[in-house]
């Protein structure tokens, strides 16, 4: 990093850049591959969510948003989007404790990153038993793959792309969360056993963090997309 | 250029951003909750969900995932794909619309 600013500095040319030796992206190869993946990923939620979109603007009524997702735990009533709300409040916030624990990070403060690590783990899984409760909750009501029992806003029988379009996506994005909830634990323990003081870096937590995030972000779509509009 | 940006996002900055998304979240919920669509017609209402949306995706990768402060070309390298992202958005809706005059005799 400080040679490829040195170079940078002295001459901006690309071949001083591109010649070997510096990193011409000014990032590490991992942390470049993390954004490529991160990309690649995007692609993946955005063929999911486009298909989505593609399904209901083509279909002439749809169930009301409304109406599926009204109810919260332990509470009778219809209580629209504060269930979600919730859910989507623990994700922002613990991608907020996430860039604490790199910033911690970048001070080389152990314990702190394991601190702020800890609250992302809670959130995560917060956010994963939400997902549960609501994901029981509607196969309660008889919704899974391939049915539906939800009317759409005209009153006619709405179509199994629904629930199938819900599950698959919501689900994929929990497979998301789940996967990034247990490599935050393997990244923990390896700070808590002071693997990133003797490599001298706390890097992976940055890239792991990049992870977190873009979570965080599919699930921002993934809140307006199914539950908002 | 933007190395020297790197450690000027501190603490103070990430609750910030955190405090603009909340308040985004919060503004959704109540153009969905409070404001009838007598008021506003819901494609309106769609509209605006999107561009906070939007927001809020710039929000998250610029401050959070710090892409505002890498090297330029990082930036371009993952933001002009999303060209393609574009592109499939426009294509389904032109191909969902004649989807939509197929079965609505």
């Amino acid at each position: 990093m400080s040679a490829a600013q040195t170079i940078s500095s002295e001459s901006n040319s690309t071949a001083r850049l591109w010649g070997g030796g510096v990193e011409p992206f000014g990032a590490s190869y991992g942390k470049l591959m993390m954004w490529f993946f991160l990309l690649s990923d995007a692609f993946t939620f955005s063929a999911l969510l486009l298909a989505y979109a593609a399904l209901r603007f083509s279909a002439a009524s749809w169930p009301l948003p409304d109406e599926v997702f009204s109810a919260i735990p332990l509470i009778h009533g219809k209580f629209p989007l504060v269930f979600v709300g919730i859910m989507t409040f623990i994700l922002i916030a613990s991608s907020v404790t996430m860039v604490l624990a790199v910033e911690a990070g970048h001070r080389g403060a152990r314990k702190e990153v394991v601190k702020w690590m800890i609250y992302t783990i809670i959130g995560g899984l917060m956010f994963l038993g939400c997902q549960a409760w609501e994901w029981t909750h509607l196969h309660h009501d008889g919704a899974w793959w391939g049915s539906n029992p939800f009317q759409n806003a005209d009153g006619t029988p709405g179509m199994v792309n629904f629930t199938n379009l819900f599950f698959t996506i919501t689900g994929f994005h929990g497979f998301h969360v789940f996967s990034g909830v247990v490599i935050n634990i393997i990244i923990t323990i390896m700070t808590a056993t002071g693997v990133f003081d003797r490599r001298g870096t706390y890097e992976t937590i940055e890239k792991v963090g990049l992870y977190w995030h873009f979570v965080d972000l599919v699930w921002v779509f993934v809140f307006t997309l199914f539950y908002l509009i | 250029m933007s190395q020297e940006h790197t450690s000027e996002f501190k603490v103070k900055d990430i609750w910030r951003v955190f405090w603009v998304l909340a308040g985004i979240t919060a503004i959704e919920f109540v153009v969905a909750l409070a404001i009838p669509e007598s008021v506003m017609p819901k494609p309106f209402k769609v509209g605006l969900y999107l561009v906070l949306t939007i927001l809020k995706a710039f929000y998250i990768v610029a401050y959070f995932m710090h892409l505002k402060f890498e090297r330029i070309n990082l930036i371009y390298s993952i933001l002009l794909p999303i060209v393609f992202i574009a592109w499939v958005i426009a294509a389904l809706i032109y191909e969902s619309n004649y989807w939509l005059l197929l079965g609505g005799e």
